[in-house]
C-alpha cells in the first residue's frame, strides 16, 4: 500500500558520498584539469535503448560493451597522445558505471518518428483563432506616406488590419543596447528601412483570405537611397537610417589591454589581413509560429516556439507596457531547429499580441519560408582589419582588431551581442598578452541581425584563423608549429586571457596532436604533394577555436563605457533553474528552463536525474514545456549559447542531489543510519552492500505525500526541489573593460583536406578531422550529433550560404532555390575525436559542444582554399561562400569579360531581358489595331485586370501574376508609341505593386507572312523590391513564358479567337500558389 | 467564377488505411488538409515551395510533396504519412527504429517526410548504395543531423529489410535486442 514505512529491517545504509561535494551546489575547486578520456568516434557507434530490461547495475553487460568507453577503451593507447594521461575521470560526480556518458537512444524519437511531435503549429488553439498576414516593405528605405485598408476591411472574412499608429497607440519601441535616438517598433510606424520589414498585419478567419487581402492594401511610399555596404554606411555622405542619430555607426569603442603599441612598436614582423563575413543563417526547417491573446486583465498569453533568451521577455514585456508578469510565454515539447535563429521571433510576437488586443481573439502566425529568408534573422555581416605583431618564432606579441558590424536596420536585441559574445577571448586559443579592439556597429538597410549559431565565434575565428595561416605562410613556417607556440599551456588553466576570459580547462597541445595522429595528417601532407605534382589543387586547412558557453548576461554591458556601466548598475551571471519533483506514486519529474530544438534534453537529463536517484533514465519523466506563469525561469534561461550541457543538465543535477538528500535523511530515519551511508542504486535505497534488505524507491519516495507525519523532526513536507545556479566566476566587466564573456570555454581543432576542381570550381572535400575538447560528454551520441549538424552548417557557410542584396537594397535569396543549403550529397563524413578535461566551473564538469563547428570548419575549409590556390593569389580574394564561380575567378580569371546586356532603364536593380518571335495567324492590321485598343490588350495581358486608356499612347491599369509562390499585383502605367506605325512599336511602362516595382522598355516589330504577322520583340525590365527576392532564375523563366503567352493571346484576339488560358493556367499550377 | 472557386468540396480519401474526409476550398493545399483537416500534423511544412521535402507524403505509394498538391488532387487517392508507417502497437518500423538506433533525428522536423521518400525509394531500390542513399536524400533539407546519420539508418534499414525477405535472421546477435521493433517491412 503507497504510504506504508517500509520494512522493519534494521539494516546500516550508506549514502553515495560521491554526490556529496556538490550537492551544496559548490563549484569544485579550481584547479589544472590534466587528466582526461580521449577516443574517436569517426565510425558510427551503435547507441542501445536505455529501456533494456537486463540491466544489470554495476556490471558490464552487453549495453556497456558497445559504449563509447568500450570504444574509447580499445582506442585509448593509439588515441593518447602523451604518456602521461591518465585514462580516468577526474570528477567524482559520475561514477565508472552512471548513465552520464553512454550514448543512449533518444527518449524523444518515437514520437517524433511516427509524427507525433508536438511542435507549435500542432498544438490546438481556442474556438474562434483568427489567422495573421504581414504586409511587408518592398522597399529597402522609403518614408510611408499612407496606408488604405479600406479594400481589405471590405473582403469577407477580414477581421482587422494593425498598423503603426495602433502600434504607437498601445507599445513602446524595443530597448535597443545602446543609448542612441532610434526607435524600432514591431511595424514600422513611418519609415520602412528594409525589404520585407512589417507594415501593416491583416487578421482574417483563416490563412487564406488574410493572405489574399494582403493585396488589397494599399500603401504609398516615398523612397530614399538605400545604404546596402556596411563600410559605405559608415561614410559622410551616406544615407541616415536612422536621422535623429547623425550617423549610421550607432556605437563606436575602443579598447587595448596589456601594452598593444608597444608590442606592435618593436615586432619583428607584423602580419595584417581584412577579411569580410557575409550574412547567412542556418535556416531552421520550422519557421516561426505565435499565437497571441489579449486577455480581459490587460495582459498577453502567447504560445510560441521563441526558444530564449529569456532577457528578451523583459524586451517584450516593455514593448507591450506589462509587467513580466503580464506576459506569460509557453513554449511546446518539440522545436524544429532554432541555432539562435527562433529569437528572432520576439518583435511578431508583440506584433500579434497588439493584433489580438485589436480584433478582440487569439490571433495565430505562421511564418512562410519567403518571409523567414527575407525578414526573420541573419548572422552579422562584419568587416575585420586584424592584424599581428609577431616574432621570428611566429609567436604572436600583439593582437589588433578593427571591426565594424553590420546589425542591419534596427540594432535588435540582444545586438550588438554578436560582437561583446567574444569579446573576452578575442585572443582565442593563444597567450596574447597585448590587444587592442574598434567595435564600431553599422546599420544598413537589411534584416536586423541576431542570433544564428556560433553567435560572433565565425566572424571573429574567420579573422583570427585566417591570420594564423598567413602568419605561417609570410614566416614560411609550418602552421603547426605557429599554433603550438602561441598555444595556452595546459598547465595556464584556467587561465585569464587579454580581454578578461577565464578560461577554465583545457589542453590544447594534445588537441592538436589527437586531431593530426586520428586524421593521419601525415598521409593527408603526402597525398597533397601527390596532387600538386599532377598539377591539380590540393591544399590542407587548420582552425583552433575557443569554444564559448554559458554567456554572461553581462558582457553586452562592455559597449557601455565604464562611466555609462556605474550609472546602469551592474549586469552579470547566467542564472539557471531547474526543478526535480517526486510525485505521490514515487516517480521522477525534472523540469527545466531550456526550450530545447532537437538537442536531446530529455535523453541527457534523464542520464543525469537517474544517476543521482539510482534508478533508469526512462524512469525520470522530463518536462521541457515551459511556461512563464508556472515554471522557475529566471533572465539567462533558453536554448542559447551552448549552455544546457553546462548550466542546464548541471542544475538539474544540483536540484536533484537536493531532494535525494531529503530522501537520504527520510530513509535514513527508516533504516536507522546515518543519512550519509544511504545508497540509492538499481530502484532501490539501501545501506552499504545489502540492496536486498532495502526499500524499493518508489516506496519510499511515495511515503512523503501520504503521511508526512512520519518524516523525521523538523523536516519540511514536499518533494519538490528548485535548484538555482549561476557559475560565480561570471562577474560585470571590470574598470579595465575586462569580460568573462562565458562560464565555460570548449576547444576544437580541425583539419581539412580538399580538392579545388580547376575546370568547374567545386571544392571536394577529402577529409575533415574535428578534435573537441568539451569537458564531460554527457552522451557522446548528443555531442556527436552536434558536430556533425554544426560542421555541416559550417560547410554551408563556407561554400554555399549568403544573404544576397542588390545594390538598391532588394533581397535576392527569398527561396531554397536562391539560398542554397546543403543536401546529403554535398555533406561529407567528418573524422571526430573527443578529449574531455572537464571543466572545474559547471556542476558537472561539462562545457558547450553545440557551435564549435560553426566557429571552425568555415575558416578552415578557407584555410584549406587559401593553401590549396597557392601564395600568388590575394589571400583577401578568399570571401565567403566560396562558390565555384569565385572559385574560377581566382584559379582562371576570365580574360574578357563577356558583354553585359545594357538596359536603357535607370535604377539598381535586378535586369533581365527577352528576345523572341512568334507567328500569329492574323493580319498584320489586325496585329496593330489590338496594340492599340486598350480593352482588346487587356484581354491580351495575362492578369490584366482592367486596362484604360489617357490618350498620347497612354495606358493605366492593374495585373496581377503569380511568379513562383508569390502573386504580384501591380498598378502599371504604361505608353505605346508608334516609331514607325506597323511595323516597329515600342512599349514601355512601370509598375508599382505590393511586392516590388517593376520597369520595363521593350520594342516589338511587325512584318508579313504567308500565314499572317512576324511578331519579334525583345524586352528588358528592372525588377527592385521584394520580388527579387522569389528567386532570378524563377523570375526568367517565368517572364519568358509569360511574354511568350502575351503574345500567343494576342494573335488568338487578333484572329477574333478568344484567348485560351491554357499555357497560363499550366504556368499559375507549375509556381502559383493560388490563382 | 470567383464564388466557385471558393465554394467547399468534400474530399474522401485513405489516409494510413483508414477512410477519411474533409471539406475543403478547392484551392487547399494537401499539406494544409491533411495537418488541419485531419489531424495529420507529422506533415510538416518547412517552405511550401517543394524543396525542403519535409511535406512528403505517399500517394499511392509514391512519395510527393503535399505543399504542391491541391487536396482536391488526392480525392479517391491512398494517402500514407509518418503516423502510418509503424506497425500495429507502440512499435516501430524497422526503418523508424533504424533512425532511432543511428540518431538520425535531431528536432525531427525533416524526419516524417524523409521516412516517407525513404519507403517509397526502398520499395523501388531494395540494396541501394550509399551514394543512391545520397542521391534519393538530396530531396530533402536537413539542418540538424549533416545527414551522416540518416545515411547510416537508411542503409541499415535496407540491409535489415533485405535479410527478412531472404529468409535470414533479419538482424544477427548484435542488434537482437532491437527485433521487437522489427515489427513491418519498412
Ligand atoms: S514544405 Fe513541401 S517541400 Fe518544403
Ligand atoms: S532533424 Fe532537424 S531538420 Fe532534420
Amino acid at each position: 500500500m503507497p504510504g506504508s514505512t517500509g520494512p522493519d529491517c534494521v539494516i546500516k545504509t550508506v549514502m553515495c558520498a560521491d554526490y556529496n561535494n556538490l550537492a551544496a551546489g559548490t563549484p569544485r575547486q579550481i584547479e589544472p584539469c590534466r587528466i582526461y578520456r580521449c577516443w574517436l568516434t569517426s565510425t558510427q557507434p551503435i547507441g542501445r535503448q536505455c529501456d533494456n530490461s537486463d540491466y544489470t547495475p554495476g556490471k558490464s553487460n552487453e549495453y556497456r560493451n558497445t559504449s563509447y568507453r568500450a570504444l574509447a577503451a580499445r582506442q585509448r593507447a593509439q588515441a593518447c597522445p602523451t604518456d602521461d594521461v591518465v585514462v580516468n575521470d577526474l570528477r567524482t560526480s559520475v561514477k565508472p558505471d552512471a548513465w552520464v556518458g553512454q550514448p543512449l537512444e533518444r527518449r524523444e524519437d518515437a514520437a517524433l518518428l511516427t509524427g507525433n511531435g508536438r511542435y507549435a503549429d500542432d498544438l490546438g488553439t481556442r474556438p474562434g483563432t483568427l489567422y495573421a498576414a504581414f504586409v511587408r516593405s518592398p522597399h529597402a528605405h522609403a518614408r510611408i506616406k499612407s496606408i488604405d485598408m479600406t479594400r481589405a476591411l471590405a473582403m469577407a472574412g477580414v477581421r482587422t488590419v494593425l498598423v503603426g499608429s495602433d502600434v504607437r497607440d498601445w507599445s513602446r519601441p524595443f530597448v535597443v543596447g545602446v543609448k542612441q535616438p532610434m526607435e524600432h517598433w514591431c511595424l514600422a510606424v513611418d519609415k520602412v528601412r528594409y525589404v520585407g520589414e512589417p507594415v501593416a498585419l491583416v487578421v482574417a478567419q483563416d490563412r487564406y483570405i488574410a493572405e489574399d487581402a494582403l493585396d488589397l492594401i494599399e500603401v504609398e511610399y516615398d523612397q530614399i537611397t538605400a545604404t546596402v555596404d556596411v563600410e559605405a554606411a559608415i561614410g559622410e555622405s551616406a544615407p541616415l537610417l536612422h536621422e535623429a542619430v547623425g550617423s549610421n555607426v550607432v556605437s563606436d569603442r575602443q579598447f587595448a589591454y596589456g601594452k598593444p603599441d608597444a608590442g606592435f612598436a618593436s615586432a619583428a614582423h607584423r602580419v595584417s589581413l581584412k577579411v569580410l563575413y557575409p550574412r547567412n543563417s542556418c535556416t531552421p526547417i520550422e519557421t516561426y509560429v505565435a499565437v497571441a491573446e489579449f486577455g480581459s486583465d490587460g495582459d498577453y498569453d502567447v504560445l510560441s516556439n521563441f526558444m530564449g533568451p529569456f532577457s528578451l521577455h523583459a524586451v517584450m514585456s516593455l514593448a507591450l507596457k506589462v509587467p513580466a508578469s503580464g506576459l506569460r510565454l509557453r513554449m511546446p515539447r518539440d522545436g524544429g531547429g532554432s541555432f539562435g535563429v527562433k529569437q528572432g521571433v520576439f518583435p511578431y510576437i508583440v506584433a500579434l499580441c497588439l493584433a489580438s488586443r485589436k480584433a478582440g481573439a487569439p490571433v495565430k502566425w505562421v511564418e512562410d519560408r519567403l518571409e523567414h529568408l527575407l525578414a526573420a534573422t541573419s548572422s552579422t555581416g562584419r568587416v575585420s582589419d586584424i592584424e599581428a605583431a609577431v616574432d621570428d618564432d611566429g609567436r604572436i606579441v600583439a593582437l589588433s582588431y578593427d571591426q565594424l558590424d553590420d546589425c542591419g536596420a534596427y540594432l535588435r536585441a540582444p545586438e550588438p551581442a554578436t560582437f561583446y559574445r567574444m569579446h573576452g577571448c578575442l585572443t582565442g586559443a593563444y597567450r596574447i598578452p597585448n590587444l587592442k579592439v574598434r567595435n564600431r556597429v553599422v546599420l544598413t538597410n537589411k534584416t536586423p541581425a541576431g542570433l544564428v549559431r556560433g553567435f560572433g565565434g565565425p566572424q571573429v575565428y574567420f579573422a583570427l584563423e585566417r591570420l594564423m595561416q598567413r602568419i605561417a605562410v609570410e614566416l614560411n613556417l609550418d602552421p603547426l608549429d605557429v599554433y603550438r607556440r602561441n598555444f595556452i599551456n595546459s598547465s595556464d588553466f584556467p587561465y585569464q586571457a587579454a580581454a578578461g576570459a577565464l578560461i577554465d580547462s583545457g589542453d590544447y597541445h594534445a588537441a592538436l596532436d589527437l586531431a593530426a595522429k586520428q586524421g593521419n595528417l601525415e598521409q593527408l601532407l603526402r597525398r597533397r604533394d601527390a596532387a600538386r605534382a599532377d598539377g591539380r589543387l590540393y591544399g590542407i586547412g587548420f582552425a583552433a577555436i575557443v569554444e564559448p558557453s554559458i554567456s554572461n548576461m553581462g558582457y553586452i554591458t562592455t559597449v557601455m563605457t565604464r562611466e555609462a556601466r556605474a550609472k546602469a548598475g551592474p549586469k552579470n551571471g547566467a542564472i539557471t533553474s531547474a526543478t526535480v519533483s517526486i510525485d505521490l506514486l514515487g516517480a521522477v519529474t525534472v523540469n527545466v528552463a531550456s526550450v530545447p530544438h532537437g538537442q536531446g534534453h530529455i535523453t541527457a537529463l534523464s542520464q543525469v536525474v537517474a544517476d543521482v536517484f539510482g534508478l533508469r533514465p526512462n524512469d525520470i519523466t522530463v518536462d521541457v514545456e515551459l511556461d512563464t506563469r508556472k515554471d522557475a525561469w529566471s533572465v539567462a534561461e533558453g536554448n542559447y549559447s551552448s549552455r544546457f550541457a553546462g548550466a542546464v543538465a548541471g542544475t538539474a543535477h544540483l536540484a536533484a542531489c537536493k531532494l535525494r538528500d531529503k530522501l537520504a535523511v527520510i530513509a535514513a530515519a527508516q533504516l536507522e543510519c546515518d543519512a550519509k551511508d544511504v545508497v540509492f542504486s538499481n530502484g532501490n535505497v539501501f545501506l552499504g552492500q545489502a540492496p536486498e534488505q532495502g526499500l524499493k524507491f518508489t516506496r519510499l519516495a511515495s511515503g512523503p505525500h501520504w503521511a508526512p507525519a512520519v518524516l523525521p523532526e523538523g523536516m519540511s513536507p514536499g518533494l519538490r526541489e528548485t535548484a538555482i545556479w549561476t557559475p560565480p566566476q561570471l562577474e560585470a566587466p571590470d574598470e579595465d573593460d575586462r569580460i568573462n564573456t562565458s562560464a565555460a570555454y570548449g576547444f576544437a581543432f580541425d583539419i581539412c583536406g580538399l580538392e579545388i576542381d580547376k575546370d568547374t570550381g567545386q571544392v571536394r572535400i577529402d577529409r575533415y578531422v574535428t578534435a573537441h575538447d568539451a569537458g564531460t560528454l554527457l552522451n557522446p551520441a548528443l555531442a556527436d550529433g552536434q558536430i556533425r549538424g554544426g560542421f555541416a552548417q559550417g560547410v554551408g557557410a563556407a561554400l554555399m550560404e549568403e544573404f544576397a542584396y542588390r545594390p538598391d537594397g532588394s533581397f535576392a535569396s527569398g527561396t531554397f532555390a536562391d539560398y542554397l543549403v546543403p543536401t546529403a550529397v554535398e555533406i561529407p563524413e567528418p573524422i571526430i575525436a573527443h578529449l574531455e578535461t572537464p571543466s572545474p566551473f559547471t556542476p558537472l564538469g561539462a562545457k558547450g559542444i553545440g557551435e564549435g563547428n560553426n566557429m571552425s570548419t568555415p575558416v578552415c575549409i578557407a584555410n584549406a582554399i587559401a593553401d590549396a590556390l597557392g601564395p600568388d593569389v590575394d589571400p583577401e580574394k578568399i570571401v565567403l561562400p566560396m562558390t565555384p564561380t569565385r572559385m574560377i575567378e581566382l584559379i582562371a580569371p576570365a580574360e574578357t569579360p563577356p558583354a553585359d546586356f545594357k538596359p536603357t532603364m535607370a535604377g539598381d536593380g535586378e535586369r533581365f531581358s527577352t528576345s523572341g518571335s512568334i507567328d500569329i495567324a492574323a493580319p498584320l492590321e489586325a496585329v496593330n489595331r489590338v496594340l492599340h485598343d486598350a480593352r482588346a490588350l487587356a484581354r491580351v495581358i495575362p492578369g490584366c485586370r482592367q486596362l484604360e486608356a489617357l490618350g498620347d499612347d497612354r495606358y493605366v491599369g492593374d495585373v496581377s501574376l503569380s511568379v513562383g509562390l508569390v502573386k504580384i499585383s501591380f498598378h502599371v502605367e504604361m505608353s505605346i508609341v508608334d516609331e514607325e506605325p506597323m511595323q516597329r512599336i515600342r512599349l514601355s511602362g512601370k509598375g508599382v505593386g505590393t511586392l516590388g516595382t517593376a520597369e520595363g522598355d521593350g520594342r516589338v516589330l511587325l512584318s508579313r507572312t504567308d500565314t499572317g504577322t512576324r511578331l519579334e520583340y525583345t524586352y528588358a525590365f528592372t525588377l527592385t523590391g521584394k520580388i527579387v527576392a522569389v528567386g532570378a532564375r524563377m523570375i526568367e523563366s517565368a517572364t519568358g513564358i509569360v511574354l511568350q503567352q502575351l503574345f500567343q493571346r494576342l494573335g488568338r484576339v487578333a484572329s477574333g479567337r478568344a484567348p485560351a488560358a491554357g499555357l497560363w493556367r499550366w504556368l499559375t499550377r507549375l509556381f502559383g500558389r493560388k490563382t | 467564377m470567383k464564388k466557385l472557386a471558393h465554394a467547399p468540396h468534400t474530399i474522401a480519401l485513405r489516409l494510413n488505411g483508414v477512410e477519411r474526409s474533409g471539406e475543403c476550398e478547392p484551392r487547399t493545399l494537401l499539406s494544409d488538409f491533411l495537418r488541419y483537416r485531419l489531424g495529420a500534423t507529422g506533415v510538416h511544412v518547412g517552405c511550401e515551395h517543394g524543396v525542403c521535402g519535409a511535406c512528403t507524403v505517399t500517394i499511392d505509394g509514391a512519395a510527393q510533396r503535399s505543399c504542391l498538391t491541391l487536396a482536391v488532387a488526392a480525392e479517391g487517392r491512398d494517402v500514407t504519412t509518418a503516423e502510418g508507417l509503424a506497425p500495429v502497437g507502440e512499435q516501430l518500423s524497422v526503418l523508424q527504429a533504424a533512425f532511432r538506433r543511428h540518431h538520425a533525428l535531431q528536432c525531427g522536423y525533416c524526419t516524417p517526410g524523409i521516412l516517407m521518400s525513404c519507403t517509397d525509394f526502398l520499395k523501388r531500390e531494395a540494396n541501394p548504395s550509399e551514394s543512391q542513399v545520397r542521391e534519393m536524400l538530396s530531396g530533402h533539407l536537413c539542418r540538424c543531423t549533416g545527414y551522416t546519420n540518416i545515411v547510416n539508418a537508411i542503409l541499415e534499414a535496407a540491409a535489415t529489410i533485405n535479410a527478412a525477405t531472404a529468409g535470414k535472421d533479419p538482424a544477427g546477435p548484435e542488434v537482437d535486442s532491437q527485433r521487437s521493433d522489427a515489427g513491418s517491412d519498412v
